[in-house]
């Protein structure tokens, strides 16, 4: 069985996620996308084990669900206390930090 | 399927990383537990001591070594122990690393707790989860409660750090990347005063790590495809053997160097850290800014040397223009820079292209000549330097205030040195050392960093890098002249004095940041013991 269609898939996610950070302005639809560029990850480690005939890829997998998983705790208190400061979730709005 | 083989963890040589991340995990429970009024001195003394074990156990476990490696290696040799089955890697530089940044952390830790400066408090929020200027925040205020959360914090972002240069791994390395980075992201927006900007940081560095290191991850995953296991060797491997597609394996290079380029804040990825340096509270900000840099300069030594070494060829290029990049972009934005704290992060950024072009300086041992420093010794060199100036540099902006806080403003600093000359001047030291004015540590790393580039032929980006410490030069004078030949302006910043921890601090990192201009042969001998990388 071909591995292909699964890594264009997971480019395909992976680059939605990617070009979603880079344009999406709620910073929770911008978190969602991170976590869709740490899928994509996943289904590629998972295509490339079946590939490679080893258990690495599935074992890593794993790992980063919990990794995914504590940067949502940490990622969904700080946009929290950004929003009970500003009242607004919007990336555009935190600017105060330039130059 | 294979047999189950149970893994076994090399505990002796791993126990300076176990000691950090089960003193982590004590501080929590100490938080739960503790009576609030007993937490901070608990805290204080619990990091300081797992920190000052765990630089104890450094000491052991190189001494260890050096007992088994006199026999067995010359100097200059790789020697070491493959720990946790072959995931993570102890040998010299892992060792020396982690020495450097034991230090640094209890450096950051005598600057976590400091509270003479802000009259009895910390420069932590009293109350994180509340809305700035809320009566939830005065009430914490005024009844003086701190965040002893942050020690444990630190603790885990030490362990992350400890792990990173060590991994032998791409998971263990992704892993230790999200260790380090998770807590300083909370650290970041848990400011006491100028909240909003510390909550944009906090936001704007978690946003921006946790895309670049997606990035990483994606590249691992194209590694993992293209050699068909993680570990640094088999890649190395299937590289010399040349067995996978050629195509995936750039990919997966391109995409692990943005991951970890953004972590040491190398320019065209350096846009968060002006950003997270002048928003974080500054104490962090001075342990972050330096830890942060030795451990991802570590990582990235260890990745590209051992694991990607044999396709130098591919990845040396793109090197030398993140290298030419950030030099020039930090050094002409920290020009046009008004705040202290930017301009020493716009400086980081040019430091990080110094650093690399101690990275591309790697040749093949063959091809060095006698008594030549390899390119790890005067890269690690440079870390160690830059490192401590740059905790001391961050620790002096600390003291400069007025009632409200902090002032960074560089037209209120006007005067400074008339005002409180030793101040002023150890900052102006500090200064020098970061332009590498010779009797610094700074001259000497950038001697050494650009004489390997050079060794490896790498002379247009040492050529730049030379142009750019010059120009680099003209930023630090310009804020020792606002300091001593102007006048102080209406409102101008003053400096308060600190406790013995602070003051400290300033002392260890200014007098280290002068032996190691003056007699850095210790330091050299130690790196040439420390050897090269385990394969």
């Amino acid at each position: 069985m071909s591995i292909t269609p699964y890594i264009v898939l997971s480019a395909i996610l992976f680059t939605i996620g990617a070009v979603g950070v880079l344009t999406r302005r709620n910073a929770i639809v911008v978190f969602m996308c991170v976590e869709i560029m740490l899928n994509a990850c996943n289904l590629g480690f998972v295509a490339f084990a079946r590939q490679h005939g080893n258990l690495d890829g599935q074992i890593a997998a794993f790992f980063v669900m919990v990794v995914a998983a504590a940067e949502v705790v940490v990622g969904l208190a700080i946009i929290m206390t950004i929003f009970r400061s500003r009242r607004s979730a919007s990336v555009d709005d935190a600017s105060l930090l330039k130059y | 399927m294979n047999e189950f083989v149970k893994p076994t963890l090399d505990y002796a040589q791993l126990s300076p990383l176990l000691i950090v991340f089960a003193a982590a995990c004590l501080g929590i429970i100490v938080e739960a537990f503790v009576p609030r009024a007993q937490r901070y001195l608990a805290q204080t003394l619990l990091t300081l001591a797992s920190l000052v074990i765990a630089f104890g156990a450094v000491v052991w476990v190189a001494l260890d070594f050096a007992d088994s490696a006199a026999t067995t290696h010359g100097e200059g040799a790789a020697y070491g122990v493959l720990a946790a089955m072959g995931s993570v890697a102890v040998d010299g530089p892992t060792l020396f690393l982690w020495g450097v940044i034991l230090i640094l952390a209890v450096l950051g830790t005598l600057l976590f707790a400091e509270r003479r400066l802000e009259g009895g408090l910390t420069a932590f929020s009293s109350a994180a989860a509340s809305a700035p200027g809320s009566e939830i925040e005065r009430i914490a205020t005024a009844e003086r409660r701190e965040h002893t959360e942050v020690y444990p914090l630190l603790l885990f972002a030490v362990s992350g750090m400890l792990l990173f240069p060590a991994s032998n791994d791409l998971l263990v390395m992704f892993l230790a990347l999200e260790i380090l980075s998770l807590p300083l992201y909370l650290l970041a927006g848990l400011a006491r005063r100028r909240r909003l900007l510390s909550q944009e940081a906090a936001m704007k560095y978690f946003f921006l790590g946790a895309f670049s290191s997606a990035f990483f991850l994606y590249g691992a995953v194209l590694a993992y495809g293209y050699a068909g296991s993680l570990g640094f060797a088999e890649i190395g491997e299937a590289i010399r053997n040349d067995t996978g597609n050629e195509a995936l394996l750039l990919a997966a290079i391109g995409l692990m160097a943005v991951g970890l380029l953004f972590k040491v804040g190398a320019a065209p990825f350096h846009a968060w850290s002006p950003d997270v340096y002048q928003g974080s509270p500054t104490p962090l900000t001075a342990f972050m800014s330096a830890a942060t840099k030795v451990a991802a300069f570590g990582a990235i030594l260890r990745l590209f040397h051992v694991a990607l070494g044999n396709e130098r060829a591919s990845w040396q290029p793109v090197f030398w223009i993140v290298a030419i990049l950030s030099m020039v972009l930090g050094t002409l934005l920290a020009i046009t820079q008004n705040d202290v704290k930017r301009l020493l992060a716009y400086s980081s950024v040019a430091h990080a292209g110094f650093v690399l072009v101690g990275v591309l300086g790697v040749q093949a041992v063959g091809d060095m000549a006698v008594g030549e420093i390899a390119s790890v010794e005067a890269v690690l060199f440079y870390l160690t330097a830059y490192g401590l100036t740059s905790l001391g540099a961050f620790a002096v902006v600390g003291l400069v205030r007025d009632a409200g806080g902090e002032v960074n403003d560089l037209t209120r600093w006007a005067g400074l040195g008339k005002e409180s000359p030793l101040v002023a001047g150890v900052f102006a030291f500090f200064l020098l050392a970061m332009a590498g004015i010779p009797l610094t540590s700074g001259f000497i790393g950038k001697w050494a960093v650009f004489s390997v580039a050079l060794a490896a032929g790498a002379w247009p980006v040492v050529v730049v890098a030379i142009l750019m410490s010059v120009v680099a030069v003209w930023i630090y004078l310009k804020v020792m002249v606002l300091m001593y030949f102007r006048e102080p302006v209406e409102g101008s910043a003053s400096v308060t004095t600190p406790s013995a921890l602070t003051s400290s601090v300033i002392a260890v990192t200014a007098l280290l940041t002068l032996l190691l201009g003056v007699v850095p042969d210790p330091l050299f001998d130690l790196l040439a013991n420390a050897g090269e990388f385990i394969r």
